[in-house]
């Protein structure tokens, strides 16, 4: 599973970072939902669910199709209003501010949608860059920007390609580059590996690996597969070689010593607090059916937990 | 059975059989358009997301009048959603006028839209003028011919045309191209999450994606207008000089002289009204598109439906208006 991948250029990020306030101390949470509830005409597809995600975290929100991930993410960027409950995200009320601010709000926040939905009329430059031109940023700056975040992706041979061109995973890591260029302290991840094959999953997991370890995004990773969970679980970016390297022995085999070992293999000078386990929040029929570490899902004796891991073999 | 907390207190003193409907009904439509209208205005940028998000507290809203009778709790829910719509499309349009008056533009958007709705519709403006002036002088010759007066043909050709014709086929072509094309564009866009992708990467797609087109629509279709009475009126004059022998100096100088200046802005102000409505129908069915690829063809149909019958009953008041201020 170690992958090589170009090393990105970190000493810029942090002082991009900084373009976007982050009204949040570290280990407070940058996007938490209290008892939201969000019905249509028929049902009520999310019937109270509140959850925290922690500044840096990567939480990973598992479920069924159809259990409401995609209402839950675009509550998150405040593209749907809950029917009640609150949605706040960096301190900000989303689910109460007019959509003027909302816009405004939004550009602090990277959205990869489920298909993708890059825009299909512009190329994948044009897409990359759409954030940027919006900011009437210097087209110098914008280029350079835009090459460095499909670097990022792999993706920079394919600058003039228009959407149509691409194979899904290649729109899937373009729509990456598209939400991270102007380096969002939150992003949020609807369903990236849906619809893909494992190996071009794994690389989609692997890029948000290395926002999470590079670039300290907060981060929500919706998915129906448990192997995403334990994808970012299991692995880190190492900066150094510019690897992803086990955190412990070879994935899920090694999972019964992993904690111990990962809190040694972090404790060389990571940059991610260590005692912060990936955390997996499991949906079902609207509401927050298990909340915990990825490890502990792998322990579980639920059924319905159970039957969510045989998928996965 | 009256149980809304609206009707409650009206109900108990009008408990005549005929007034229970009515009374049963308005403050159930009231109440709900008055929720939804507090709803999209709350979220003042009317979108998609947010018209679903009105929309699928449509029958919440109003439980009682379904456990009452179902008749009037159907026509309430038809009519309401009907009202609703008109509502939704009008603050969706004053939103596009207010985003006029406050940057950012997007010129290069607008110009590809002049683009695709002037120079992309002169061609079928062409053929249709010169077939309808062409049509014009053959149907009224007989009739000229008849008391020796063809060169009266240029008179009807020119204020046909300038009037009426001119305006209400340009209208009519336009938007059966572009009504149809600008609601399937934006429709696919709505399905496949792009308009959403836009709101999430903080651009307003009333701003990006509407504004250019009306603008650009509310200019081309007056311009359109002119080159269709233009050729009709070169389509009449083939016709008149093939068929009556008409010469191009008696056909022209009368054509040009039957015009005052009312005709001319009649004919210039209607071609302007037409864009308008052209345009946000539109733009309007295209970001309301509901359940992905079907809705997008039927939000296509709407658009071309809509937006012709609105411009066709706009010419007649307009035609009313304008009559009555110019003569
Ligand atoms: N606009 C809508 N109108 C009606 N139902 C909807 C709408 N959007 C989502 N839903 C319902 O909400 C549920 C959750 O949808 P979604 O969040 O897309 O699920 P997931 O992303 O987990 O697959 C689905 O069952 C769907 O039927
Ligand atoms: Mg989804």
């Amino acid at each position: 599973m170690t992958r090589d991948v170009p090393p990105l250029d970190s000493s810029r990020n942090v002082a991009n970072t900084s373009r976007h306030e982050i009204q949040s101390v570290p280990g407070e949470a940058l996007i938490s939902l209290h008892d939201v509830h969000v019905g249509f005409e028929d049902r009520e597809v999310l019937q109270g669910i509140s959850f925290d995600v922690a500044h840096g975290e990567t939480k990973v929100l598992l479920g069924e199709t159809g259990t409401g991930k995609t209402l839950i993410m675009k509550l998150a960027a405040g593209l749907i209003q809950p029917d009640s409950g609150r949605v706040l995200v960096m301190g900000h009320d989303v689910s109460e501010m007019p959509e003027k601010e909302l816009l405004h709000f939004r550009r602090s926040i990277g959205f990869v949608f489920q298909e993708g939905a890059l825009f299909d009329s512009m190329t994948v430059s044009d897409n990359v860059s759409f954030r940027l031109r919006e900011e009437a940023m210097d087209e110098t700056e914008i280029e350079e920007r835009v090459r460095e975040a499909l670097r990022f992706v792999e993706m920079e041979h394919a600058l003039e390609k228009f959407p149509a061109d691409l194979s899904g995973g290649m729109r899937r890591r373009v729509s990456i580059a598209r939400a991270l260029v102007d380096r969002p302290p939150v992003v949020l991840y609807d369903s990236p590996t849906a619809g893909l094959d494992p190996v071009t999953s794994q690389t989609i997991i692997t890029l948000i690996l290395r926002g999470r370890d590079l670039q300290d995004v907060t981060a929500l990773l919706a998915t129906h597969r448990v192997q995403d969970a334990f994808g970012l679980a299991n692995f880190r970016f190492d900066k150094a070689s510019g690897h992803v390297v086990a955190l412990a022995g070879n994935g899920k085999s090694g999972l019964a010593q992993s904690l111990a070992e990962r809190e040694e293999a972090a404790d060389g000078g990571r940059e991610r607090n260590p005692t912060q386990p990936t955390n997996v929040l499991v949906l079902r029929d609207g509401k927050i059916y298990f909340e915990a570490p990825a490890d502990e899902l792998l322990g579980t004796k639920d059924e319905y937990l159970k039957k969510f891991l045989a998928s996965a073999e | 059975m009256l149980d809304s907390d609206v009707g409650k207190s009206d109900a108990s003193r009008f408990r005549l059989g005929t007034l229970r409907i009515g009374t049963a009904l308005a403050p159930k439509i009231f109440r709900g358009c008055l929720l939804d209208a507090a709803r999209i205005s709350r979220y003042a940028f009317v979108d998609s997301a947010q018209a679903a998000h009105s929309a699928r507290h449509a029958s919440p809203n109003m439980p009682e009048a379904s456990a009452t009778s179902s008749l009037t709790a159907v026509l309430g829910d038809v009519l309401k959603r009907q009202v609703a719509a008109v509502q939704d499309y009008t603050l969706l349009t004053v939103q596009a006028m207010r985003c006029m008056f406050s940057p950012p533009y997007y010129w290069l958007d607008t110009l590809e839209q002049m683009d695709i709705v002037g120079v992309g519709s002169l061609p079928i403006i062409i053929v249709a003028g010169l077939s309808i002036g062409g049509v014009l002088v053959l149907q009224t010759a007989a009739q000229f011919q008849r008391f020796g007066e063809t060169a009266l043909t240029g008179d009807a050709v020119s204020l046909a045309l300038v009037r009426e014709l001119g305006p209400a086929v340009t209208a009519l072509l336009v938007s059966g191209r572009n009504a149809s094309g600008m609601a399937s564009e934006l429709g696919s866009m709505v399905v496949t999450e792009q308009v959403d992708a836009m709101r999430a990467l903080g651009t307003d797609p009333i701003r990006k994606l509407m504004m250019p087109r009306v603008i650009a629509t509310v200019l081309m279709v007056p311009l359109l207008t002119v080159v269709f009475d233009f050729v009709g009126l070169c389509g009449g004059f083939l016709v008149a000089y093939s068929t009556l022998r008409l010469g191009a100096v008696q056909f022209w100088t009368r054509a040009i002289n039957s015009l005052d200046i009312g005709d001319v802005v009649q004919g210039l102000t209607k071609p302007v009204v037409f864009g308008l409505i052209i345009a946000t129908v539109g733009c309007y069915c295209g970001l309301r598109v509901r359940g992905g690829t079907q809705g997008v063809g039927r939000a296509t149909t709407t658009a071309v439906v809509i937006s012709s019958v609105c411009a066709l009953v706009a010419d007649f008041f307009l035609s009313r208006l304008l009559l009555y201020l110019f003569q």
